[in-house]
C-alpha cells in the first residue's frame, strides 16, 4: 500500500454519521427510561448513594465490569496491540491480575466495615475528621484525573465516529454528554448508574465477542494466523508484533517506566473509590464476593477478545490506515468494525463506545458526589449534624457542579495528550489508598498519624513526580522535534525526573510512611475499636442491610 | 455505641474475638489469603520481569506464532481465574457457616454464655 492511497483513504469519510448518531439515541433512549424507573425508589441516603444495597452479586460484577472497561480499554488496547503488538496485551493482564488483590484483601471486609465510602472504614478506628478529610480529597483527586481523561477523549471519539469536526461542535458533543450524565446521576443515584453500566456492559461484551468470532472465522479459528496476518500486513519489521518490548523496551529508562505502570497497575485498582464504592450496593460480604467473582470473569474474558480484536485489527486493517485515521491508535476496533460488517456494524460499535464513555463518567461523577457530601460536607464540616436529606441533597448539587467542572475541563483538555492522566489515577489510587486501606484493616497497632503520613505523602509525591515528569514537560520526539509532553512549547521544560509513572517510588514510599508515622506516634491503639472492626468485617455482624422497601 | 466507652470493661466484640471459634476464623482466613497474594503477586512480577528484560526469551516460537511470551500471558488468565473459584468455593464452604453462625450470636447478643441482649451492638451507625 503505498502513501498515496493511504492518504485517500483517511480523507475519505468512513461509515454513515447518521446511522452513528440514531443507534447512540436508541441508547440513550433505552437507559434514561431505565434510569427514570429505577429512581422512583430513591428515598434515603442508601439508596441514592448505594442503591438500597439491593443489587445481586451477579448484577453488581457485570456493573464493575462496566464501571471498569472503560473507552481506554476498548479502543486502547485494541489500538495498542494492532500497532505496538504484545505489548498492548501487557496492559490488560495487569488490569486484570489486580482484581485478586480486590477479592482476596478488600471487597468482602469493606462490605462489612462501611457504609458508602473508602473514607468509612478508614475512620472506623482512626481519628474521624483528619482521616475522613484526606481520604476524601484523594478519592477527588483520582476521580478528577479520570473524570478529565474520559471526557478528553470523548472529543477525539467524535471527530472519529460521528465525523464531527473543529473544536466548537466537538465542545457542543462534549457539554452534551456532560449534561446527559448529570441527568442520569441527578434522577438516578446508584441505582440508575448501576443499569446504565450493566446495560453497556452487556453490549460492549456482546459487540467485542461478536467481533472476535468474525476475526477468527476468517483466519480458521487459529490465533496463530491471526498475529501471522498482522504480520504480514505491517509488512517490514512486523515480525517485532510477535514479542515483547517493541512500545517499552525502547531504553533502558522505557523499561523501568513499565515496572513502574505495571506495579501501579496491580495494586491500583483495590483502590480505586469508584470500584470500591460497589461493593456498597450489594445486600452482604457473600454478594461482594459473588461481585468479584463475575467482574473478573467478565473483564478477563473481554481482555482476551482484545487481544484477538488487536491483531485482527493489524492484520485487516493495517497500522498505516489505523496511524492515519482522525483518533490514530484509538481508532483500530472501530475501523476493524467496519472492515468486518461495513457501516452497520461501525454504527453498532461506534454506539457501544459512546455508551462506554457515559457509563463511566457517570460512576466517576456519584463516586465523587458521595464522598464530598458524605465525608468532607456531613462529617467534617457539619461534624455529623446533619439530616439524612439534606446530605442527599449536597450530593445532587455536587453532581452538577462536578459535571459543569467536567465539560469545561473536557472542552479545555479536548486534542490534549492525556492519556497519562488515567495512569495517574491509577497511581495516586495504589499510593495513597490502599496501603492506608490494609494497613487500618489487617495491622492492630496502625493509627491515625500512620494514616495520615501515608495518604498525604502517597498523595503529594504522586503529584509532585509527575509535574517534574516529561509527561508535563520536555519530553521532544528525537525524530520530529515535536513535544510529546501536555506542554506543548518544546522551550519550556522544567523536567527534573525521567520516570514517567510515579509508582516505583510512591508506593513503597507510602507503605513505609505508614509505618513510620505509626511508630513515632504515642497516640494509642483502641482494642474495643479494633475488637469491632476485626470481628465486624469477618463475620458481617452489624454491617448495612439492604433496605426493604 | 454504649459499649465502646468503658475503659476496663470488655465488649461484645471483644469477648467474640478472644473465642476460640472467631480466632479459628481469622486464623484460617489469613493462612489462605496472605501466601494466596504472595504468589500470585511473585508469577506477576516474574511475568512482567520476564516481559520487560527476557525479549528474546518470550518471543521464542513454540508452535506457529504462538510464542512463550504469548502462553505465559495467557498462563496469567488462567491462573487469575483459577484463584477466583478456589478462593470463592473455599470461602463459600469452609468460612460463611462459621462466619454466619458468629454474625447470629452478636446480633441477637448472646455471646459466650449470654450477655444483656441491649447492649449488643446497633447497627451500622458506628462508621
Amino acid at each position: 500500500m503505498n502513501a498515496l492511497v493511504v492518504a485517500a483513504d483517511a480523507t475519505e469519510k468512513i461509515g454513515d454519521p447518521a446511522l452513528n448518531i440514531t443507534i447512540f439515541g436508541a441508547f440513550v433512549l433505552v437507559t434514561l427510561v431505565v434510569v427514570f424507573r429505577a429512581s422512583r425508589n430513591n428515598k434515603t441516603a442508601a439508596d441514592y448513594y448505594a442503591a438500597g444495597r439491593s443489587f445481586t452479586g451477579p448484577q453488581n460484577g457485570t456493573a464493575i465490569a462496566g464501571d471498569y472497561l472503560s473507552a481506554a480499554s476498548f479502543l486502547g488496547i485494541c489500538g495498542a496491540i494492532a500497532l505496538n503488538g504484545y505489548d498492548g496485551f501487557l496492559y490488560s493482564i495487569g488490569f486484570l491480575v489486580a482484581w485478586l488483590v480486590a477479592l482476596l484483601l478488600v471487597a468482602e471486609l469493606l462490605r462489612n466495615t462501611g457504609r458508602f465510602t473508602m473514607a468509612d472504614v478508614l475512620s472506623f478506628r482512626l481519628k474521624e475528621r483528619p482521616v475522613r478529610m484526606v481520604a476524601a480529597l484523594s478519592t477527588l483527586a483520582v476521580v478528577f484525573f479520570y473524570l478529565l481523561a474520559q471526557m478528553a477523549g470523548a472529543g477525539g471519539l467524535v471527530a472519529l465516529l460521528l465525523g464531527i469536526e473543529g473544536t466548537a461542535a466537538q465542545g457542543v458533543v462534549i457539554a452534551v454528554v456532560g449534561a446527559l450524565m448529570i441527568l442520569y446521576v441527578l434522577v438516578g443515584g446508584m441505582k440508575g448508574t448501576t443499569w446504565v453500566q450493566i446495560i453497556k456492559a452487556v453490549l460492549l461484551i456482546v459487540g467485542a465477542g461478536v467481533m472476535t468470532l468474525w476475526v477468527l472465522a476468517k483466519y480458521g479459528f487459529s490465533l496463530s494466523d491471526v498475529i501471522q496476518g498482522a504480520v504480514d500486513t505491517a509488512g517490514e519489521g512486523g515480525e517485532a508484533l510477535v514479542g515483547p518490548g517493541k512500545q517499552y523496551g525502547a531504553t533502558a529508562m522505557s523499561q523501568l517506566n513499565f515496572l513502574s505502570l505495571a506495579l501501579a497497575l496491580v495494586l491500583g485498582t483495590a483502590g480505586l473509590p469508584h470500584v470500591l464504592m460497589r461493593f456498597y450496593t450489594v445486600p452482604s460480604a457473600k454478594e461482594a464476593r459473588r461481585s468479584v467473582v463475575w467482574a473478573i470473569w467478565l473483564i478477563g474474558i473481554f481482555y482476551l477478545f482484545t487481544l484477538v480484536l488487536g491483531y485482527g485489527a493489524g492484520a485487516l486493517v493495517g497500522p498505516d490506515k489505523i496511524k492515519a485515521a482522525p483518533g490514530g491508535q484509538n481508532s483500530a476496533a472501530p475501523l476493524l468494525a467496519y472492515e468486518l460488517g461495513g457501516t452497520v456494524l461501525l454504527a453498532l460499535i461506534s454506539a457501544i463506545a459512546f455508551a462506554t464513555i457515559l457509563a463511566v463518567v457517570a460512576g466517576l461523577t456519584i463516586t465523587a458526589a458521595t464522598s464530598f457530601a458524605h465525608d468532607i460536607y456531613a462529617s467534617v464540616i457539619k461534624k455529623g449534624q446533619v439530616r439524612p436529606d439534606g446530605e442527599v441533597r449536597v450530593a445532587r448539587i455536587t453532581v452538577v457542579a462536578i459535571g459543569v467542572l467536567a465539560i469545561v475541563g473536557g472542552i479545555f483538555a479536548n486534542g490534549q495528550n492525556v492519556a497519562f492522566l488515567v495512569a495517574l489515577a491509577f497511581a495516586v489510587a495504589a499510593s495513597a489508598n490502599l496501603p492506608t486501606i490494609l494497613c487500618s484493616l489487617f495491622w492492630k497497632r496502625f493509627n491515625t498519624s500512620g494514616a495520615l503520613w501515608s495518604m498525604w505523602g502517597g498523595l503529594i509525591s504522586c503529584l509532585v513526580l509527575i509535574t517534574f515528569s516529561p509527561v508535563v514537560s520536555g519530553k521532544v520526539d528525537p525524530k520530529t522535534g515535536d513535544s510529546l509532553s501536555m506542554i506543548k512549547d518544546t522551550g519550556v521544560d522544567f523536567h527534573l525526573i525521567s520516570l514517567e509513572n510515579p509508582g516505583l517510588i510512591t508506593i513503597p514510599l507510602a507503605f513505609v510512611l505508614g509505618i513510620v508515622g505509626t511508630l513515632i506516634s504515642k497516640e494509642k491503639s483502641s482494642p474495643e475499636r479494633y475488637a469491632e472492626m476485626e470481628v465486624r468485617s469477618l463475620t458481617g455482624a452489624g454491617s448495612e442491610k439492604a433496605v426493604v422497601h | 455505641m454504649t459499649d465502646t466507652t468503658g475503659g476496663s470493661i470488655e465488649t461484645d466484640y471483644q469477648r467474640v474475638q478472644r473465642s476460640d471459634e472467631f480466632q479459628d476464623l481469622k486464623r484460617r482466613f489469613r493462612r489462605f489469603v496472605f501466601p494466596m497474594t504472595a504468589l500470585f503477586l511473585v508469577w506477576y512480577f516474574v511475568y512482567v520481569l520476564l516481559a520487560d528484560y527476557a525479549h528474546d526469551f518470550m518471543a521464542t516460537k513454540v508452535w506457529g506464532n504462538i510464542t512463550v511470551g504469548l502462553l505465559l500471558g495467557l498462563g496469567q488468565f488462567v491462573s487469575t481465574f483459577a484463584i477466583t473459584m478456589v478462593y470463592a468455593r473455599w470461602a463459600n464452604n469452609r468460612q460463611d457457616p462459621v462466619a454466619e453462625r458468629l454474625r447470629l450470636h452478636i446480633e441477637q447478643g448472646v455471646v459466650d454464655g449470654g450477655s444483656d441482649p441491649t447492649s449488643g451492638p446497633t447497627g451500622g451507625d458506628a462508621a
